[in-house]
């Protein structure tokens, strides 16, 4: 057992820390959210220049072959700076399907541009009514003499709207929720038939609605064995939610800091309000969930290389849970010991609330992990009779 | 970064494990698999079955009967004892008194009291709390004054747990009136034999004897026993508040009761099918077992950066131990309770002890669930209460 990072670690850590400390204060973040696509095209090139956006990719592909550790390192990092960039979905679950389900030649064409940041990619999976549900895909993919046609629509799709390639996921067979018969696809975004309606987000990110109507596309864009997909589908979320749990954890590092610094200067009645008991008991309990969040954050890092797929959710699941919560108490508790000005737009701490509150429904919300979770028959096993 | 154990370390758990299995008495593991209240020979014979195996104290330095045992290994020791199920060694003595002899004794001190620490020929109990003097313990007022080479102890203390088994007490007691609170303040170790020393019991709210009233009419204490320097006992004390800080969640405590409310849960029917087969309590379960996981997780944090950090600076994530560990430790009775339905409201103290000849109303390890729920309130309130460990968290670590 050793909590400890490797040199190379360290170093990641350092670097990413000072560029967000350095270019990603309160102020800065307000003006890339100005920019057309809603996050700053110059941090964009500052990860690729750092090395982040091949980060998890093989060498060959322009990447340094990290693993989940140097993922939470980044995203705790991001976390801190409440960055606007479209990192997990493209490189965590864009790419990271690529690199899971892509052939060869799909890796060499996709993953170096990702690496380079000169290509920007979605995960549009998600659908109206599919309620945190992997498995429940509509979109249909058929066949047709020269490769496939799409037909479906896509919800919530994270960073849909500046997208250069979309990873579509359509159903080749079966019924709706259905754990077979679901395929991936490479969609290039601007192909004929695809239809984006891209808006802002109560967190300053951005998603899209994407209707697909008649997308044709060659046999070679689908990604993996069609009719396969699911298991990749399951295994990137995973990463993906270790990423978020990571990237929360900093977020809460950063709230916690905030709001402990608030009331030791913000005085009333002629002194600090921090000497006041309520709300010392308040401010150490917003640490007590912070510690237990970062320790399930290293839970879930450290459990994404489990063999067994169940294993592996049953973890992520009671990660997220406790991530979920203690984003919640620590969200709302922070906006409260601040009064009136957690709940401005011209300051800070409300924006960590609102990006704890987004989380909340990315790739299923608390309930649904918990319910996952139970079902699954928890982490501890009864004792034998 | 690894959070699995080494094969070493997995080796050494084995090897715990296999002991705790092999030289534990069965009726005591029976007694601790249905919850049932261990008797003093319970409690002494396995301290002793530990001490002869070289564990009673392995936290110790060597030459006092200590292992050479990475943090890491005390960690899985605890962990595994907890998951036997089998019994601490008497904390007064391994992990409050010891510990504070080891670092403020005398020679003398250490060979006269240490061996029989460990070997649990001594039984201490703790005199701290007194009935004006709980959460503020420094205004604690029993007082002692030397008189040639004894002390003269009067006053009283309260909530002194297991007085009625103990041997010894390791009592705070005033020695200088004049000076402000915690600076007048000493740590002396008496005889519960002494002549005007007095125990009454206090019942407690499962019906049991824990608690104890300790009055003291001129009670002579050699001034021998005294530890440390005169007026110095407040600093002694408030070494134990940060040494130990591993113990205090019971981690493999509260899974032990999480693996037993599962096991019993799936023989309870509710209606059609079994209680651990309903969604609402699975899910109930699975909230408490991520937050136990979670609390794991930040005690192997604590217990492996200890080794980074100078020995007086307290890691911010060991404030989470004692709040949450009672949090949870009551957490898991409560599930228990549930499990046992309206059966855990039958009042059956002998079937508690373990000594009863008829059969108990309602399966037998519900007998115990209610003790076991109400008792453990009393988790969050000693040692300092959560409300207490808030201030102190607040004050040390925020900074406020």
């Amino acid at each position: 057992m050793d909590f400890d990072f490797s040199a190379e670690q360290r170093m990641l850590k350092e670097s990413v820390e000072r560029l967000i400390a350095e270019r990603y204060d309160f102020d800065q973040r307000k003006q890339y959210m100005r920019e057309p696509a809603g996050f700053s095209r110059a941090m964009w090139a500052q990860y690729a220049e750092l090395g982040l956006l091949g980060l998890p990719f093989a060498e060959k592909y322009g990447g340094s072959g990290g693993g989940g550790i140097e993922a939470m390192i980044v995203m705790e990092a991001f976390g801190r700076g409440l960055t606007l960039e479209p990192y997990l979905a493209t490189v965590v679950l864009g790419g990271g399907l690529v690199a899971l389900a892509g052939s060869e030649a799909q890796r060499a064409a996709i993953l170096p541009r990702i690496a380079d940041g000169s290509l920007l990619l979605a995960f549009a999976h998600g659908e109206p009514q599919a309620r945190y549900d992997l498995a429940d895909v509509a979109t249909t993919a058929r066949r047709d003499a020269d490769g496939w046609i799409i037909e479906g629509s896509k919800s919530f799709v994270a960073h849909g709207d500046s997208a250069d390639k979309l990873i579509v996921s359509a159903r080749i067979d079966g019924q709706r929720r259905d754990a077979r018969g679901i395929a991936l696809f490479i969609v290039d975004a601007a192909a004929e038939g695809v239809q984006r309606r891209g808006y802002p987000t109560q967190d300053g990110l951005r998603a899209a609605e994407i209707r697909l109507s008649n997308v044709k596309l060659r046999s070679s864009d689908a990604l993996g064995e069609p009719g396969k997909a699911l298991p990749s589908i399951q295994q990137v979320s995973d990463r993906a939610l270790a990423a978020i749990a990571a990237e929360a954890v900093g977020a809460m590092t950063a709230a916690h800091e905030i709001t402990v610094e608030y009331l030791k200067t913000r005085k009333q009645f002629g002194v600090a309000i921090g000497t006041f008991q309520a709300l010392q008991h308040r401010a150490v309990d917003i640490l007590v969930n912070l510690e237990q969040a970062r320790s399930m954050a290293l839970y879930a890092t450290m459990m994404l290389d489990e063999a067994d797929p169940a294993e592996r959710a049953k973890a992520i699941s009671a990660a997220t849970v406790q991530i979920r919560r203690s984003g919640k108490f620590i969200g709302q508790q922070a906006v409260q010991l601040h009064g009136g000005i957690g709940m401005t737009l011209e300051y800070k701490i409300g924006h960590y609330f609102k990006r704890f509150t987004a989380m909340e429904s990315t790739l299923g919300d608390t309930d649904h992990h918990l319910a996952a979770l139970a079902r699954a028959g928890g982490l501890i096993a009864a004792n034998a009779s | 970064m690894d959070l699995r154990f080494t094969p070493e370390e997995l080796a050494f758990r084995d090897e715990v494990r296999a002991f705790f299995r092999e030289a534990q008495p069965a009726s005591i593991r029976r007694k601790m698999e249905l919850g049932q209240r261990l008797s003093r020979d319970d409690i002494v014979t396995w301290q002793r079955i530990l001490n002869a195996r070289g564990w009673a104290v392995p936290h110790w330095p060597l030459e006092w009967g200590g292992t050479d045992w990475s943090p890491v290994q005390n960690y899985i020791f605890k962990e595994e004892m907890q998951l036997a199920p089998a019994p601490d060694p008497l904390g007064f003595n391994v992990s409050m008194v010891g510990p504070v002899i080891i670092a403020f004794g005398t020679e003398a001190q250490k060979r006269r009291f240490l061996p029989k620490l460990a070997n649990l020929d001594y039984w201490f109990c703790q005199g701290f709390s007194e009935p004006g003097a709980g959460s503020d313990l420094a205004s604690l007022r029993t007082s002692a004054r030397l008189d040639g080479d004894h002390y003269v102890v009067n006053g009283q203390k309260i909530w002194t747990s297991r007085a009625h088994l103990a041997d010894w007490m390791f009592c705070l007691v005033r020695t200088d009136a004049g000076a402000k609170l915690q600076r007048g303040i000493s740590y002396l170790l008496i005889d519960m034999k002494t002549a005007g020393l007095t125990v009454r019991p206090i019942p407690t709210i499962d019906g049991e004897h824990h608690f104890n009233e300790v009055f003291f009419d001129d009670v002579r204490v050699p001034a021998e026993n005294l530890i440390g320097e005169e007026n110095k006992g407040w600093t002694y004390a408030k070494y134990l508040l940060g040494n130990e800080r591993t113990g205090i969640a019971r981690v493999g405590a509260s899974k032990y009761r999480i693996q037993r409310a599962k096991q019993l849960a799936a023989t309870v029917m509710v209606g059609d099918r079994a209680l651990a087969d309903t969604e609402r309590f699975r899910e109930k379960v699975a909230a408490i077992e991520v937050e136990l996981k979670a609390l794991e997780i930040t005690q192997m944090r604590v217990v492996s950066n200890a080794r980074n950090l100078p020995p007086a600076v307290q890691d911010p994530a060991s404030s989470v131990l004692k709040i949450k560990g009672t949090e949870l430790q009551q957490a898991a009775t409560e599930i228990l309770m549930e499990v046992a339905g309206a059966h855990a409201m039958a009042l059956q103290s002998e079937h508690l002890w373990g000594t009863a000849s008829d059969a108990p109303v309602g399966p037998e390890w519900s007998a115990t669930v209610a003790p076991d729920y109400f008792y453990t309130r009393a988790a969050s309130i000693y040692g300092g209460s959560n409300e207490i460990q808030r201030n102190v968290v607040a004050k040390r670590i925020l900074g406020l």
